[in-house]
């Protein structure tokens, strides 16, 4: 399939000119923020000397033209900096060794995981949760079953999530003690330990993603039950599920597969609140935290990784797409 | 236990070891084991076990409280107690110290704790570039001698009562000689417990060590855990569901709640910590006097404590000086919200009305702009037009603090008269928010400070507070509580420190599982 390689290719690297123009907005973005990082990290005790000497230390006083370039050469090379939280408690050692701690790839990576294993988790549990609901709505379309299920989706996803989250806790960790509401989970944890304490932000973000993949679902399956070839599968005698499993679903992949693309690269970028609420350690919770002290360098690459998440995800689905469907495959 | 006076602890710390080698009677119950689980707000990515960084209270509690040590103590009590120096004394003008330390400590690598570790400890605060919080009390030391493997002498540049006091500062810890870089990397102290786990900003796990110093008198459990949990609702559900043990900074609001639930106990302490509203006494019109007066009587203050601290605090009375201080002036008159007053001091200084502008933000203090709200309603009365400047919380305190005439501020107190005057209200310092120059003042702090006579002292710290109150250029309309919260599974000796939150921040040293 050369054609189809080309896209992949052609597709990259608009990917790469898209995330270039993210760097710049991402930059531009995090500058703009009001205080820098040596204020914050002062506080009260902020005075003009002291703020002054941090700056000169971590480079805050170059002009940021020359910061951004000098962030973009680093990161091409895959070097992401050096974490100012760090930098700084390296240089009160009077050493750039002490910590072990200094890069951001180091202080990013084991938070990385840590939400990546939340969004498994959540996909594996969402994805054939939403993907059965939306085909059995739409068998039993305009049923009491289906109302239902799309009020309590809709519904959920129209909540915030963090009161999705505390309604979790209320009912599965304060009323039936069934899940942790801490979320703590750490290096070394038993397997079966990590996936308890990960349940209820999963459930949480289940909850705000199952409306979507399952509507999508459900609107692409009806929409070709109309379709001739349907109605022949029909009057041949099939099932109204075999109907569905083996004629409709498949030339509806294209837009589920979008959709499902779509919601996991949410799982990914939108888990901030979700990690606040339930203190887990994943990516968004060191973000929020890397913003209260302008560390710099950490939001700058938590942003890059999701901006190239939501890039990737997309190709992704996109080629899926494509290659689900034959029409695309061979373009005339 | 009270005939010993605070002068003679001052002078002599070996009553110190005395009372630590016989304990409090209480302690007797207490039960070793079990493995405390703590939710603590505070952490920050950027934590590391330098003392000379810690700021807030995960790091303060599990350094300070938990894996190193200081010299000196301040007990649950309130009197201080040879921690890694068993005794102290100090010659007739105050200028000199004598440290005796405590033999057969070692730190959790296995070396020997000794004199050059205080002394490479202690200069860590002042070394070229370091950025130590506790810089102005250690660069009052002149000279540090080694008299012996367990002896330090050091001098002071000017007499200190209350040298002994200041190096119980949760910065000061001591880690070991030639290691330091190592030791700040891995935690390693001389303290109860030694570091198991550590993740900055996330969770730290901590073991019992064996054969400690103060076996018998402190370190009941076994094993500590304490998780970082910033988000104020997820600590308390992580303490309503029993999945940690206790937390610090219960959220007010939601107190009901917690006191709704048997298993669950509120404790609060009323200490040092208070909210402040400077005026720079060196702009108009905050030059004169009475406008100090008057802004100082159109405040009701016992309407800040109700409504700001939800009743969590004490009415304050404009001078720093806190129920956690020795020579806290618990008598003097109080300023009180009295606009016939306001009104008074506002003619006495010509004036019929006032506008002034007052900026505040929630970085001050949770709840400032409410709280300056209310001191606009409350003011009304006196012909004081208070016009409430909402000020961004990112780069308050380097853009409005020390610098907008008028603003909202916060300090969580000293341990001592001196240290909390000689940070904020001493002339010519960096922290003088209120660039407070009073002669009688300067001269009695300096004159205080190398006293060692208690009565004496004491004098001279009223007649301080009374001038601040009187005269000085800040507002401090309350003393906020530290409101801490603890599973029923957990207890005390029945004493709970006053200095900081959670007993001092000591509690996984001083509490014990039921």
């Amino acid at each position: 399939m050369p054609g189809l390689l080309r896209i992949i290719i052609q597709r990259l690297l608009l990917g790469l000119v898209t995330l270039f123009v993210v760097s710049i907005i991402i930059f531009t973005a995090v500058n703009l923020l009001p205080g820098d990082f040596a204020q914050a990290i002062l506080g009260q005790g902020a005075t003009d000397e002291a703020v002054a000497a941090i700056r000169e230390e971590l480079g805050l006083n170059k002009h940021p033209v020359l910061r951004y370039l000098e962030w973009l050469g680093g990161a091409v090379q895959g070097d992401l900096g050096t974490s100012m939280s760090q930098a700084l408690f390296s240089s009160f050692t009077g050493s750039e060794t002490g910590s072990g701690l200094g890069s951001v790839a180091e202080q990013i990576a084991p938070r990385f995981r840590n939400t990546m294993f939340l969004a498994s988790v959540t996909a594996a549990i969402a994805v054939p949760i939403s993907i059965i609901l939306g085909i059995l709505t739409a068998l039993y379309r305009n049923s009491a079953f289906d109302r239902s299920m799309n009020i309590f989706t809709l519904s959920s996803i129209s909540s915030p999530e963090f009161f999705l989250a505390y309604v979790l806790i209320l009912f599965l960790a304060v009323m039936n003690p069934i899940f942790p509401s801490l979320s703590n989970i750490y290096e070394g944890m038993p397997f079966g330990d990590r996936l308890e304490k990960t349940m209820l932000p999963a459930l949480t973000l289940t909850l705000a993603v199952t409306a979507q993949m399952m509507r999508m679902t459900r609107a692409a399956i009806i929409n070709l039950l109309a379709s001739p070839y349907i109605e022949m599968a029909r009057l041949k005698g099939l099932s109204p599920m075999r109907v569905i499993i083996k004629h409709a679903l498949p030339n509806a992949l294209a837009p589920i597969i979008n959709v499902v693309a779509l919601n996991l690269a949410y799982l990914i970028t939108g888990v901030v609140v979700v990690e606040v609420v339930f203190v887990y350690p994943g990516i968004g919770q060191l973000f929020v935290d890397s913003v209260k002290i302008r560390d710099i360098p950490v939001v700058q690459a938590c942003c890059l990784i999701f901006a190239a998440a939501y890039i990737l995800l997309n190709l992704l689905a996109d080629i899926l797409s494509i290659i689900s469907n034959p029409r695309l495959r061979h373009p005339k | 236990m009270s005939q010993i006076s605070r002068r003679g602890l001052l002078k002599t710390g070996v009553a110190a070891g005395v009372l630590a080698a016989t304990g409090l009677p209480v302690r007797a119950q207490a039960k070793k084991g079990g493995r405390l689980r703590l939710g603590l707000a505070g952490a920050n990515t950027s934590d590391s076990w330098d003392g000379r960084t810690h700021s807030d209270s995960f790091m303060i509690m599990c350094a300070h409280g938990c894996v190193f040590d200081c010299l000196t103590e301040v007990g649950a009590d309130g009197q201080l107690k040879g921690e890694l120096a068993e005794s102290w004394e100090a010659s007739a003008d105050a200028k000199t110290w004598t440290f005796k330390l405590r033999q057969g400590v070692t730190f959790h690598n296995g070396k020997a704790f000794g004199a050059d570790d205080v002394i490479e400890s202690l200069n860590m605060h002042t070394a070229e570039g370091a950025k130590s919080a506790a810089k102005p009390i250690v660069s009052a030391i002149s000279e540090m001698k080694k008299l012996g493997e367990h002896e330090v002498q050091m001098t002071l540049a000017a007499g200190n009562a209350d040298f002994p006091f200041l190096l119980s500062d949760y910065h000061i810890l001591m880690f070991p000689a030639g290691q330091v870089e190592e030791a700040i990397a891995k935690g390693i102290g001389t303290g109860l417990y030694s570091v198991e786990s550590f993740d900055p900003g996330v969770r730290f796990v901590g073991k019992r060590v064996e054969n400690h110093y103060k076996d018998g008198s402190a370190g009941w459990f076994d094993e500590i855990e304490a998780i970082a949990i910033n988000d104020s609702s997820a600590r308390m559900n992580a303490l309503m569901t029993g999945q940690v043990d206790a937390v610090n900074r219960v959220d007010v609001k939601t107190e009901a709640l917690l006191k709704a639930n048997p298993a669950i106990n509120i404790f609060e302490v009323t200490g040092n910590q208070h909210y402040t509203f400077p005026m720079l006494t060196n702009v108009d019109p905050f030059t004169n006097v009475n406008v100090r007066r008057a802004l100082k009587h159109a405040v009701n203050r016992q309407e800040l404590v109700d409504k700001i601290l939800l009743g969590h605090g004490k009415v304050g009375n404009d001078h720093p000086i806190g129920p956690a201080n020795q020579y806290y002036y618990e008598d003097l008159e109080q300023n009180a919200y009295d606009l016939d007053k306001a009104k008074f001091y506002l003619k006495e200084a010509g004036m019929d009305s006032l506008n002034i502008d007052l900026s505040a933000s929630n970085a001050a203090f949770s709840g400032a702009i409410d709280a300056a709200q209310l001191y606009q309603a409350s003011a009304k009365g006196a012909g004081i037009n208070i016009n409430v400047v909402q000020e961004p919380a990112d780069g308050y305190w380097s853009n409005v603090w020390l610098k907008k005439p008028w603003c909202a501020c916060y300090w969580s107190g000293r341990a001592t008269e001196d240290w909390m005057f000689s940070t904020a209200y001493e002339s010519g310092v960096p922290w003088n928010d209120t660039s407070w120059e009073n002669a009688r003042f300067q001269e009695l702090l300096l004159t205080a400070r190398a006293e060692l006579d208690s009565g004496k002292r004491k004098d001279m710290y009223h007649e301080m507070q009374m001038l601040m109150s009187a005269e000085g250029g800040t507002v401090i309309p309350m003393y906020a509580n530290y409101v801490d919260a603890h599973s029923t599974k957990l207890t005390n000796s029945g004493t709970i420190g006053n200095v900081f939150q959670m007993d001092s921040s000591r509690l996984m040293e001083r509490w014990w599982f039921a």
